[in-house]
Parts: structure tokens; C-alpha cells; sequence
């Protein structure tokens, strides 16, 4: 034990130079931005004086080495600075809109997987088979579909032209509360609530969002899950098990589909903080207001504060989910130590 | 992952109080209990559909983020500056008045009381003394009084950026022209006569801010209490901000006791930002929104014939879409190379195609000289490729010449179908035009204080409507939106001669038409045409146009 | 018993050309995969020379007509054919993709080979910065590149080449470094072989095969890449004819009933992205028998 808490820390410590590079490269990136925030912001009709004094406020009058530990020295106390657009801390803009863009990627996810593993596990049992070939170019045309196309298609036609869609405009519609907050995410807030009304409302309003994610998540998904049922059933313990005389159900869910489960576990984390970052486009087509359409418009109007905060939250969150994954597998396979990786 | 959000959880903002008695929240907020309910037992986010709310309720959707409650706050958007005009007041206000087409418009001829109740000129017209309502009350039953008044105003002269430039604009320079005389009466002395000075008391800039509520929340740091009211208005408005959540929605709630008007129809506006105007065209056609604001003119036009819907167009005052080269380079030095350009813009074209005939066509004059002082009227310029050309020739110019012709990101919608237009008719006359988008957080810097655009559109609208005021900011040199870098020593005097000085003055108009004349000979700014406010309705009545372009809400009410 | 032997026969005797026909007789969807890929090149090499109209020229007259036996897949906003400009954009959007893949490829490989071959502190800094490009999400970093340096073609192959550089210099590596000390590359650097012919010509070959399929799977994501770029606005130039920026532009129009103009720009666009998905699919198929059942 005491030797996996070791290999834990020293995970760990491997992770803290990709955060220093992830500080300095949103930083970088940030003032390498065009365009000056201090005229964006000193408004539409100001001059030249007021101009410099916004800049002044803002502390961009200072050299650039400075302005860098201003904002490290910032961020190592948790204060990510004022959004200047949204005129709000930022880290209550990301506090906020962090779970609506996790509800929306989990729910995908969770769809993607209920359609993907048994679409795959169905194709690795019959290879070569029309099955087979209709699932891999079912699968592989979702993924080619851009997502802002898909979304802006399904809400011509289910929203305006059968009119069985909710209109497009968020996490909620007007007739329903936000429910108490607890941790952010509706479906589980007005499920505590017991407020099913609105568990409803929020659901309704995930549909189209999460189905354009899903179509564009099942491919690696439905792929890996056939490759890997198909290398678990070609092993030799299968063989042993089938000679056994097990039943063919009891082979494949029991044997086949639990080695599989590793790399598919893999996929599923890459696929995971992909899919967070195809949501800037999602996001921006469903009114959805998640961290990628909040970084979207930082990014036009060169909100150097809202940017950083949320390249770094992403960052974070990846580096974060890696951490799981990496631990998931000793968990799960104790052979698997950190040297081999 | 679900613990990733918990770990985040800690709630920024304050929740209501009254989460007990509810059997059915949407049942409840359907029923009569919502129209007893005060504000300050409002839940955080209380919001009703069009169908479901009834008359007292109008849901309104529009195109960008509302990011502060305060106008003279840093960084305050364009979007934000309806919440200074639902949520306060000011001194006075200006007058309404119906347009030909019978839709409502701000009249900014007539100056009427909203705070004050009464003024006058003193002091040999150096001064202005304001008599304040003696009934007038805060939202939070306080009353105003003079020393509100002159904080507000110290405020605003003092802050610097955007609010400081428009007190200044109006001669309102220092905080030592303000003077609290007595609790009720508040006096303002004038650096100069100027008719610019009262119109500019009714922008939405000299809002009344409750200075002891203010003040309470002033630190050393911030003397003007910016972070306090950023997130909370302290004012006197028809309208209490109930929710605001940037990015989402806002929610007005009226207040009942409001002194300076008539008490609003409705108890609740909700503003929901959506930034898809696709999206905001599908909610107005099927009904499940009030009001469209700032719709795109395409779906203005094909809209407008709609039995259910009302879309309301009104040409923005004192506004015009220029393309504007820049006189810094070289070709553009020749006013022939100007003029040659102007005669070659596809003007209906551009016009139909990037406006979709929305607005006013400000081209096609028939005289180099103005009849009137209207303002903007139609330059004397057409499209005429063989007058272009011949200019050309004549500016020695005759094998053209390269030039990037520069477009705003964010304003592509109309931008870029005339920019290619554009380009094309420039191409016929020999001119190479390679379209460069930039996007909107250069657009400002590159075009307005840089000024390094050789070939650029520009979109500048004044706020108070009088030409002087247009020729201040877009014709003379230095100035914020003369982006040509145009200088013409007679506009450089006749300009601030004329800024100040009265209308009915017989000096004022001749001033005016010379300078027009001007503008028309040596066009440093071609215009295009004259844009328009495009606002859809369903079954609302009361909806007026303002010159700041921002739902006022408080004349609105349900058919 | 010849029929068994057909289909059973351990593939790489046949050779590489057999085998490619057999995946090809085998597997129906790889070789629609090809003749989709061939009607592609067809587009763009003779896009130009077949399409009815100037994509560029504007006829405020004609705007915005649905399709028809003149227009195929109608106007645009200015009038211009939508057809026309869906053709001739095959050439760009290619050209992007491929540009954009082949700049990764290179640095990828010479990165991915240093680090794998020398290791050290040298594969540490590495690691670490292809750590860190992919700790932002992707299409962030890749908008924020085209933000910084202006939206132009180049950048956008750039910002595109950017995000892909640590797939492949990951592949490369991993390959390099279990070859290094193999008997083969032993063998040639005792024949007298400096570390970097053995490198370039004995060790890297064999990384070829994996990357071949990352590239053809590569293509497909930089087209869609450089699309969502085109729709957030960051995408190339105008009047110039993309099929991101005619998606986005044309998601507009949708809603008031002109569908054409976001849908024929997204067919094609799925066209492209869904030949290179399946063809990157055949090619694992070809390089990688041991994937075959």
C-alpha cells in the first residue's frame, strides 16, 4: 500500500510541470491575442485619456515579465481576476458554468456508451458481416458530421418544423425554477429536490445538445469496444471457456467483455476531454451556457482573465481525469505500474 | 466527474427566501400567488413563459451579454446600458412622438421632467437650476434629494472612460459645476452655453444613483462604490433588476411605487440573451417570445409581412454605414481617387443585399450644394463606373492600384456582403481589393484609435442628434471616429463654432451647409446608408424607439 | 479445401499487392472508401475546369434562389452559385488538410525519433510539451493560435499542424524507442552506421505503418477543424469559397427556409471527413493484419 501511495505522489508531481507550462502558455497566448482590451473596454466613445487609464486599471501598463507574476502570484491564490465581459470574477463565471458543460459532456457520454459498447460487441461477434460493415459507416458518418451543422439541423427539425423539441435557449425554459443548487447540475438538483417537473424541464432541453455530441462521440467508442471484444475473444482463455462447454452469453459478457473493458475505459477518457472541448461549438449553437461558449467570446473580445481561467480549468480538469484513469488501472489490473507507461 | 462540480459549488449569488411553500413551483408562479409576491421574495431565477405568464409578463430576447448593472463602471457593454435606463432615472427625459409608419419614437426636441420636475436657466444663462419632486422616492422608499443628484454627477465626470467622455460631450466637465443648493433643488454651472448641455441630462449616463446606499458600500479604494452597484442598481427607476445572471438572462420586476412616471403595465420583463440570431427568429415566429430586438434586417424583411407579428424599423438617427478611405495613404490623399471610389460603389446593390433594404438609401443626391440642414441626407454620388474611371485616369491612377479593404468580425453580416460587392465594382475600375476581417477586439484599435486602415467600413451613429455633433466625431481631425485621418482647416474651425451654439441662431445653418458641402466634395466618408433599428413584436403595444438603441421597457404592455 | 485455404492463408505471403485486393474483395466499405477518395481528387484537381459558374462573381439579381435545373444547389446571399462554389472548394479545404497533416507528420517524426532514439533529458523536456499542448483542449488552443496570428490560411494549417504534432511524435517515439536496442539496429550501427542513418533508415521505417492510418484519420479531423474554425469566424478569407465558412454562414439562412446554403457546403464537407474515416479505417486494415480476425 504504502508503495502505490508513493507511485500516487509521484503521478502526481509528473503533472505539476504540465500545469507551469499550461500557466505560461495561456499566458503567452493571451497577450499574443490582437487587439487591445483596453479600447475594447474604455467603450464606444472614449478617448485616448481614458483610454490609458482603463489600461492603467487593468494593469496592462506594466511590462510584460510583471504582468506574467502578477497573474502566477494571482493564480497560486486562487484569484483568476474579473472577466471583463461578463463584469464577473472568474472564477465564479467557471464555478457556474462548469457543470452545465459537464452535465451536457456526461449525459452525451452516457448515451454515446448505451449506443457504442453494444453496437461494437454486436460488430466483434459477427466481423466482416453486413452488421459489421453497417455499424462501422453508421459510426464513422456521425463523426464526420460537424457538430455546429448537426445541431443547427436538428433544431430546424425538431424545433421548428415538427415542433417537439423545447426552443433552444439553455439549461432551462422560462416556465421552470432553477432548482436549489447543490451541485450544480439540474437533473441532480431537482432529483434532490424532488421537484420532477423541472428534472423534466432540464432534460428536454439536453435532448438535441447531447444527441449532436453523441453522434460525434460513438465512433472511437464503437470502434474500440469491437477491437478490443475482438482480441479478448481470440485469446486463449476464451478458448478454454468455450471448450468448457460455458454458455456463448456467459462467454462473452462475462469473460470476453470484462478484459475488454480496459481500453475501452481508455477511449472513454480521451473521449471525455475531447468532447469538452468540441462543446465551445455545441455550446454556441444551443445557447448553452457552458465554459466553452464563455471562452468563445472571451477569446473575440480578448478577455486575457476569462481566457487564462478557462484554459487552465480545462487543464486542470485533464490533467485531473488522467490522474483517475492512470489510478483506475491499478485499481483494476495491479500488474500495471507507472514505470511501464 | 459528478464531484468536479461539487468541488466548484460554493454559490456566488444570493438565493431568495421564500423556497417553503411551495406545493407546485410552476403552478404556483402560473396562479395568482406570483402577482402578490414583493421582489424581495423572489427566488434567484423566477421566469415565465410568453404563453404560460399572461399580460404581466413579456419575455424578450436579444443578441448579446449584459455584463454589469453599472454604466459608469470600466468595461461596461453597449447592452448594459438599458439597465440605467429601466432601473434609473434621470433629471429629465426626452419627449414621444409617432412616426409616419405610426410606430413610437423618442422626440428629441421635447426635453421633459423625470426627476426634476421643473427647471431654468439663471445666472444670465450660465447656469441651470433643477426643482426636483418633492415626492420622488428610491426603490428602496428613500427620497432623492440634490446631494443624490451631485454624487451621481461627480460620479460620472469622475471615473473616467465612456461616461466622462458623454458628460463632456454636453460641457458637464467637473464636479465643480455641480451644487446642491438646497435638499430639493440642485444647480448645475456651464463652462459655456451649449444646447448640447440639457439633451446630454437626458442620455442614459447621468443616472441617479441612491448615494447613501452608494456610500455605504464605498471602501477607500473604491470611493464610488463601482463593485456594490455593478452587481446591485441602487436607483429610482420603473423597474428593479430581480435576477441577472450575464450570459443567461436578466429579470426587471416593477416597482410599484415608482415617482417619476406613470406605473408600468407590466410587473416582469425578462431579457434572455441569445446569441444565435437563427435561434431568436424560430423563438419569434412560433410565439414563444414578446419581443425580438435588433433583428437582423433579413429577418426584418421577411417578417414584416407576417399577420401575427409586428416588426418595427426605425431609421437610426444621426447615423451612417460609411466606407471610409483613409487619407494617411497614399492614393487616397487625392480627393479624385475619393470621389472615383464613390462613384463606384454598387450602392443598390449593397444596399438590398446587405441591409435587405432596410434603412434609408443615402445616395443618389441630385445637388453638390445642401438645401437644408437635414442630417444624414443623401450625397450627391451614384454608381457610375465610367465617371470612376475617368477620375481615376485623371488622378493618374488610370492602372489602379492594391488596397486591403477592412471588415469587422463581429458586424459580418452586413459587412461582408458589402465589402464583396464592393470590391467587385472596385476591381472593374482596376482597383485590387483583398477583404480583410479583423476581429472585434482589434476592430476598435485598427480602425478608430489607430486609424491604420487604408480602406475601411464604418458604422458611427451619434447620440445627440444634431449634425455638428456628427461632424464633431467623425469629420474633424484626431477625433475618435475619423477614421479617415481627414483634416480640412474650414470644418476644423466651422465644427466647434457651430457644436455649441443654438439652432434658431441664423448663423447656425449656413455653418451647417457649408460643412456638408464639404463632406460631399472631398468624401473622406462614403456613405452607404442610413442603418435601422429592427424590433419584432407579438401582440405588444408601447414599443419606442430610442436613440441608445436599448430596450426601454417601461412604455410596454400586452394586447 | 481450396476454398478454405482462400481465406485462411496467413496474408503477407501474398504479397503487398494481393493483399491490398484482398482487403479490398474482403471488406466492400474500403473500397467504396477509395472511389470516394478518387471522386475527391477528381473535384479538386478539376474543379476549375467543370464548374458551370464564377463561384466568385455576385448577382444581387438571382440571390438566395433554391435549387434548380440552372442552379443545382442554388444561390447564395449575393447570388452566387452554391454549386460552383462547393466544387471549387474541394481544392482548399484539401489542400489545408493535407498541408496541415504533412507539417505534423514531419515534425512529429523528427521530434518523436529524437526523443525515442537519444531519451534523456532531452525525451523529459519533450514529453513534458506535448504534455502540455494536449492539456488545452484542442480546438481551444488551435482557435487562440489562429486568433493571436490572424485568420489566413497559413495560420490555420499552423494552428492545425500545432494540435496534431504530439499524436505523432508519441507514435514515433513509442516505436523508436522499443527498436533501438532490437538486434537489427545493432547490427546496423556495428556495420559502421552513424546513429542517425540507423535512425532515419533502419528504425523509423517501421513507424510508418501506424502513422499512415493517423494521417488518413488526421485528414478528416483537420478539415473538420479548420470548419468549426470557419464557423466561430476565425476561418479564411472571403469571397474565398470554404466549406466551413459556407456552413456557418448558411447555418443562418436555415431557419428561414433557405437550407441550401448550410446543407450542400455540409454534405461535402461530411463527403470528405467520412472518406478519410473509412479509408484511414482500410488502411489499418492493410497495415495491420494482426487487427483482422
Amino acid at each position: 500500500m504504502a508503495g502505490r501511495l508513493r507511485t500516487i505522489g509521484l503521478r502526481i508531481t509528473h503533472a505539476i510541470p504540465v500545469i507551469l507550462g499550461v500557466v505560461v502558455v495561456s499566458f503567452l497566448l493571451t497577450r499574443a491575442l490582437p487587439g487591445d482590451p483596453a479600447v475594447y473596454f474604455a467603450g464606444h466613445a472614449a478617448d485616448e485619456a481614458s483610454i490609458e487609464e482603463v489600461r492603467t486599471a487593468l494593469g496592462l501598463d506594466k511590462p510584460l515579465p510583471e504582468q506574467f507574476l502578477v497573474y502566477a502570484g494571482n493564480v497560486l491564490t486562487g484569484d483568476l481576476g474579473q472577466s471583463l465581459s461578463t463584469g464577473q470574477p472568474v472564477i465564479e463565471d467557471l464555478a457556474h458554468r462548469l457543470p452545465a458543460s459537464l452535465e451536457l459532456t456526461l449525459t452525451a457520454l452516457l448515451l454515446s456508451c448505451t449506443i457504442a459498447i453494444p453496437l461494437g460487441v454486436l460488430a466483434a461477434t459477427r466481423p466482416g458481416s453486413a452488421v459489421d460493415h453497417l455499424c462501422r459507416v453508421l459510426v464513422t458518418a456521425g463523426v464526420s458530421l460537424p457538430t455546429f451543422f448537426t445541431g443547427v439541423l436538428l433544431i430546424y427539425i425538431f424545433y421548428y418544423l415538427l415542433g417537439i423539441a423545447p426552443s433552444p435557449l439553455g439549461r432551462l425554459d422560462f416556465i421552470y425554477i432553477e432548482p436549489d443548487r447543490i451541485t450544480g447540475f439540474y437533473l441532480i438538483d431537482a432529483a434532490i429536490a424532488g421537484d420532477w417537473e423541472t428534472w423534466t424541464g432540464a432534460l428536454k432541453q439536453l435532448v438535441l445538445p447531447a444527441i449532436t455530441l453523441t453522434l460525434f462521440t460513438l465512433a472511437p467508442l464503437a470502434r474500440m469496444t469491437r477491437a478490443a471484444m475482438l482480441s479478448a475473444l481470440s485469446s486463449d482463455y476464451i478458448r478454454t471457456a468455450r471448450a468448457a462447454g460455458l454458455t456463448e452469453d456467459k462467454v462473452l459478457f462475462t469473460y470476453a467483455f470484462r478484459n475488454a473493458l480496459l481500453p475501452v475505459v481508455t477511449t472513454l477518457g480521451m473521449v471525455f476531454s475531447f468532447t469538452l472541448g468540441a462543446n465551445v461549438l455545441v455550446e454556441k449553437v444551443f445557447a448553452w451556457p457552458g465554459i466553452g461558449s464563455y471562452a468563445v467570446e472571451a477569446l473575440v473580445v480578448s478577455d486575457y482573465a476569462a481566457v487564462q481561467g478557462f484554459v487552465l480549468a480545462m487543464a486542470l480538469l485533464f490533467v485531473v481525469l488522467n490522474l483517475v484513469i492512470d489510478l483506475s488501472y491499478t485499481l483494476i489490473d495491479p500488474r500495471i505500474g507507472f514505470e511501464t507507461r | 466527474m459528478s464531484s468536479m462540480g461539487r468541488a466548484f459549488s460554493p454559490f456566488p449569488f444570493k438565493k431568495g427566501t421564500d423556497m417553503t411553500n411551495e406545493t407546485s413551483r410552476r403552478g404556483f408562479l402560473k396562479g395568482a400567488g406570483a402577482t402578490v409576491l414583493g421582489a424581495a421574495a423572489l427566488p434567484f431565477l423566477k421566469v415565465l413563459p410568453a404563453s404560460a405568464a399572461g399580460k404581466d409578463v413579456i419575455v424578450t430576447v436579444i443578441g448579446q451579454t449584459i455584463n454589469s448593472l453599472d454604466l459608469h463602471r470600466t468595461g461596461t457593454n453597449r447592452p448594459s446600458y438599458q439597465v440605467a435606463v429601466n432601473a434609473y432615472d434621470r433629471l429629465v427625459s426626452f419627449g414621444t412622438k409617432t412616426m409616419p409608419d405610426g410606430s413610437l419614437s423618442y422626440d428629441y426636441s421635447v426635453i421633459e421632467p423625470e426627476v426634476a420636475e421643473s427647471w431654468e436657466f439663471t445666472d444670465n444663462d450660465m447656469a441651470i437650476v433643477f426643482k426636483l419632486r418633492p415626492e420622488g422616492k428610491f426603490q428602496d422608499g428613500s427620497p432623492i434629494t440634490a446631494q443624490d443628484v451631485k454624487w451621481s454627477f461627480d460620479r460620472a465626470v469622475s471615473v473616467g472612460g465612456f461616461p466622462t467622455v458623454q458628460m463632456k460631450a454636453g460641457s458637464l466637465e467637473n464636479p465643480e459645476q455641480f451644487e446642491v443648493v438646497d435638499d430639493l433643488t440642485f444647480k448645475i454651472n456651464l463652462l459655456r452655453k451649449s444646447k448640447l448641455t440639457l439633451p446630454d441630462l437626458a442620455v442614459p449616463v447621468p443616472m441617479i444613483i441612491n448615494s447613501k446606499v452608494a456610500l455605504e458600500h464605498a471602501t477607500e479604494a473604491d470611493p464610488w462604490a463601482m463593485e456594490y452597484l455593478h452587481k446591485t442598481p441602487a436607483g429610482s427607476g420603473a423597474f428593479k433588476v430581480a435576477a441577472w445572471k450575464p450570459g443567461e438572462q436578466l429579470v426587471y420586476e416593477r416597482n410599484d411605487n415608482w415617482t417619476s412616471g406613470p406605473v408600468p403595465a407590466v410587473k416582469r420583463v425578462v431579457i434572455r440573451e441569445v446569441p444565435s440570431p437563427a435561434t431568436r427568429r424560430a423563438l419569434l415566429e412560433r410565439g414563444d417570445i414578446d419581443m425580438s430586438f435588433d433583428m437582423p434586417n433579413k429577418d426584418a424583411k421577411e417578417l414584416s409581412g407576417a399577420e401575427d407579428m409586428t416588426i418595427v424599423t426605425t431609421p437610426v438617427e444621426n447615423a451612417i454605414y460609411c466606407l471610409c478611405p483613409n487619407l494617411a495613404f497614399e492614393p487616397f490623399k487625392d480627393k479624385r481617387v475619393r470621389q472615383a471610389i464613390a462613384f463606384a460603389v454598387p450602392y443598390e446593390e449593397v444596399f438590398q443585399t446587405a441591409a435587405y433594404g432596410r434603412g434609408s438609401p443615402m445616395w443618389g443626391g441630385t445637388s453638390a450644394t445642401p438645401e437644408d440642414i437635414a442630417w444624414p441626407q443623401k450625397f450627391p454620388y451614384s454608381t457610375d463606373l465610367d465617371k470612376a474611371k475617368a477620375l481615376l485616369v485623371e488622378a493618374g491612377y488610370g492602372d489602379g492600384f492594391e488596397v486591403p479593404l477592412s471588415i469587422d468580425l463581429s458586424q459580418s453580416d452586413w459587412m461582408e456582403p458589402a465589402a464583396l460587392l464592393i470590391q467587385e465594382n472596385l476591381a472593374k475600375i482596376g482597383i485590387t481589393a483583398t477583404i480583410e476581417k479583423i476581429p472585434g477586439a482589434n476592430w476598435r484599435t485598427a480602425s478608430l484609435v489607430e486609424k491604420r486602415l487604408p480602406l475601411a467600413l464604418e458604422t458611427f451613429g451619434g447620440w445627440l442628434n444634431y449634425p455638428c455633433y456628427y461632424f464633431f466625431w467623425a469629420y474633424q481631425e484626431g477625433h475618435l471616429f475619423n477614421s479617415s485621418n481627414y483634416r480640412n482647416e474650414e470644418i476644423e474651425t466651422l465644427t466647434p463654432e457651430a457644436l455649441h451654439m443654438s439652432v434658431e441662431d441664423p448663423d447656425y445653418a449656413p455653418k451647417i451647409k457649408r460643412m456638408i458641402e464639404i463632406a460631399w466634395d472631398e468624401v473622406p466618408r462614403i456613405a452607404l446608408w442610413q442603418p435601422a433599428l429592427n424590433v419584432g413584436t407579438r401582440d405588444l403595444s408601447g414599443y419606442e424607439y430610442w436613440f441608445h438603441r436599448q430596450p426601454d421597457v417601461r412604455s410596454l404592455s400586452k394586447a | 479445401m481450396s476454398d478454405i485455404t482462400t481465406s485462411q492463408v496467413p496474408v503477407k505471403q501474398d504479397g503487398t499487392l494481393a493483399h491490398i485486393g484482398y482487403v479490398l474483395r474482403s471488406n466492400p466499405v474500403t473500397l467504396l472508401a477509395f472511389t470516394m477518395f478518387a471522386i475527391l481528387l477528381l473535384a479538386a484537381v478539376l474543379g476549375p475546369v467543370i464548374v458551370p459558374y464564377d463561384p466568385m462573381e455576385s448577382n444581387a439579381a438571382i440571390a438566395l434562389q433554391p435549387p434548380s435545373m440552372a442552379h443545382w444547389f442554388g444561390t447564395d446571399n449575393l447570388g452566387r452559385d452554391v454549386f460552383s462554389r462547393v466544387i471549387l472548394a474541394t481544392r482548399l479545404d484539401l489542400a489545408i488538410s493535407v498541408a496541415a497533416v504533412a507539417l505534423s507528420f514531419l515534425i512529429g517524426s523528427v521530434l518523436g525519433s529524437v526523443a525515442g532514439y537519444w531519451g534523456g533529458w532531452l525525451d523529459t523536456v519533450l514529453n513534458r510539451l506535448f504534455d502540455t499542448i494536449m492539456a488545452f483542449p484542442l480546438f481551444v488552443l488551435a482557435m487562440g493560435i489562429v486568433a493571436a496570428l490572424g485568420n489566413t490560411v497559413e495560420n490555420i494549417v499552423y494552428a492545425t499542424a500545432v494540435i496534431n504534432i504530439p499524436f505523432y511524435a508519441r507514435l514515433v517515439r513509442a516505436e523508436v524507442n522499443i527498436r533501438r536496442d532490437a538486434g537489427f539496429a545493432q547490427a546496423a550501427k556495428l556495420a559502421g552506421n552513424s546513429d542517425i542513418r540507423v535512425l532515419a533508415l533502419h528504425i523509423f521505417p517501421n513507424a510508418l505503418p501506424p502513422m499512415m492510418v493517423q494521417v488518413s484519420l488526421n485528414l478528416g479531423w483537420a478539415i473538420l477543424n479548420a470548419a468549426g474554425l470557419s464557423f466561430i469566424g476565425l476561418g479564411v478569407r472571403p469571397p474565398t469559397a470554404e466549406w466551413g465558412i459556407m456552413v456557418a454562414e448558411g447555418a443562418n439562412f436555415i431557419v428561414s427556409g433557405e437550407w441550401w446554403l448550410a446543407f450542400f457546403p455540409g454534405f461535402a464537407l461530411m463527403f470528405a471527413v467520412f472518406t478519410f474515416n473509412l479509408l484511414g479505417d482500410g488502411l489499418r486494415d492493410m497495415v495491420d493484419p494482426r487487427q483482422r480476425s
